[in-house]
């Protein structure tokens, strides 16, 4: 990584409030403010808010936009009606994974992809590579013209509701997003995110978006930072692109076999190896929690069943709801069952760990 | 701003040291660090009857962001292990200089006391750490 690092328009507003910044995909973002269990637990309770604009936001539009997308994407999105949105998987010819987007349709020919922040640039030149000569499909990458932020809880639609206006968010169900005027500026608001809990996450211009953070944290919306985020993910089993989910994983053993569409008559990239790669699963991606106090569970601690070597930890942390260490890695499929006796290897010393269904943590989403 | 408290001794890796009767030094670690830490979920800590040397590496510290290597500021031998704080190690975050303490050791070296930091010295060692 060279060179200078980027900051969102609400950076001033991190540094105010006693963010602690660090660089993160080339950005500098808060990793907390007072603390990444008291914010996780305040997500869990009540609500709280992430600046999230580090991730992108490309707007894709076009007679030919959704014919691109569905050639790029996992997911039949051209069956979503405008409003509705879908995770999805970006794979290579492999069937590998290279990024996991969310995917909205706005209208009948505009289109909202979510690129991880890493992975922006090279899904936009993958997008520009795969447009046929001739079509129309029109890329916008609008993260650095837009601020994007996350209220997440079981509060935080009441809260949003208040500086909106119910009316805008109501009828607005679970992966549905919706374009209102923010700020006297256009803004989409979904109903989605990345915690295991009720929310939303806004795409909005920069006075508008940074009004907003203003307005919530005026109501008591607790600001969190990415440490908090990435707990709350894990809690809810949530992939991290890069961690869980890389070009050397494919979609049906990291249990998001529902983000691919095969039968749909259409092609895409990866089609024919994920078909093959479905009826071929051989590991998969297991949950697990300690049984023992014996350290944090971290990427890239080993994975042992009666003290043999069977996988290794993709992610790992402390589970601020569970107060225990959680981890998630990939182990041959028999091992992956829940009730599954494992051992997680901390700086040397076993700790005992017993598999899990997914999620750790049941949130309101 | 972290505390400082006046009548303790402090170590260079954050340690801090109060005198009891006789040769006694309960430690534990300073609120500066608690704070660079943030939410401690673990403490690694050596056994009752340990017979610790000063600077040696005596266990760890691990809190949601990383883990950190515990050093004792004096030589002896381990008297008592705070368990409430190994059960429950936000204690640490909450009280680093009172409930939130780690060991009682029987010091083997008093005079080690010497060479370790004053509250303004400590103080100076952690605005140089910014």
């Amino acid at each position: 990584m060279t060179g200078e690092l980027r900051r969102t328009a609400l950076h001033d507003k991190h540094v105010a409030g006693r963010g602690r910044m660090v660089p993160f995909a080339g950005w500098e973002m808060p990793v907390q403010y007072t603390g990444i269990v008291e914010e996780a637990l305040a997500v869990r309770e009540r609500a709280g808010m992430f600046d999230v604009s580090h991730m992108g936001r490309l707007f894709v539009s076009g007679a030919d936009a959704g014919r691109l997308l569905r050639r790029a994407l996992s997911y039949n999105v051209l069956a979503l009606s405008p409003g509705q949105g879908h995770y999805t998987m970006l794979c290579n010819e492999d069937g590998g994974i290279l990024d996991d987007p969310y995917c909205f349709r706005l209208g009948p020919a505009r289109w909202m992809l979510i690129p991880n922040a890493a992975t922006n640039e090279q899904d936009i030149a993958h997008l520009r590579d795969l447009t046929a000569p001739g079509w129309d499909a029109r890329l916008d990458d609008r993260h650095e013209s837009t601020v994007m932020l996350a209220v997440q809880g079981p509060r935080a639609l009441e809260f949003m509701g208040d500086i909106t206006g119910t009316e805008v968010l109501a009828g607005l169900e679970r992966r549905q997003i919706t374009e209102a005027l923010l700020g006297g500026h256009k803004a989409t608001i979904s109903r989605t995110g990345y915690t295991g809990e009720d929310g939303v996450e806004v795409v909005a211009a920069f006075d508008a978006g940074r009004e907003l953070w203003d307005r919530l944290l005026a109501a008591g919306v607790t600001p969190s930072g990415l440490g908090a985020r990435d707990a709350l993910r894990l809690e809810a089993a949530l992939a991290l692109y890069g961690q869980d989910i890389t070009a050397g994983t494919n979609p049906y053993e990291a249990g998001l076999g529902w983000t691919v569409s095969l039968d749909d008559g259409e092609d895409f990239v990866g089609r024919a190896a994920l078909a093959v790669l479905k009826a071929n699963v051989t590991r998969r991606l297991a949950c697990l929690v300690a049984e023992e106090r014996g350290g944090v569970f971290r990427p890239g601690q080993p994975l042992r069943r009666e003290g043999e070597a069977v996988g290794v930890l993709t992610s790992g942390g402390h589970s601020p709801v569970l107060g225990a260490s959680i981890g998630m890695g990939y182990v041959p499929r028999a091992l992956a069952a829940p009730g599954t006796a494992l051992a997680v290897e901390v700086r040397g010393r076993p700790v005992r760990a017993v598999t899990v269904k997914r999620p750790f943590v049941r949130g309101a989403a | 701003m972290p505390e400082t408290p006046q009548d303790l001794k402090y170590s260079k890796e954050h340690e801090w040291v109060r005198m009891e009767d006789g040769d006694i030094a309960v430690i534990g670690i300073t609120d500066f660090a608690q704070d660079m830490l943030g939410d401690i979920v673990f403490l690694q800590l050596p056994e009752e009857g340990s017979v610790i040397a000063q600077m040696a590496k005596i266990g760890e510290i691990e809190s949601v962001k990383s883990v950190s290597d515990l050093f004792t500021p004096v030589s002896g031998e381990v008297t008592a292990r705070n368990t409430a704080a190994i059960d429950a190690p936000e204690v640490v975050n909450s009280a680093p200089y009172g409930d939130g303490w780690l060991l009682r050791i029987r010091m083997s070296h008093p005079a080690e006391l010497e060479q370790l930091l004053t509250a303004e010295e400590y103080e100076a060692h952690t605005a140089a750490q910014g």
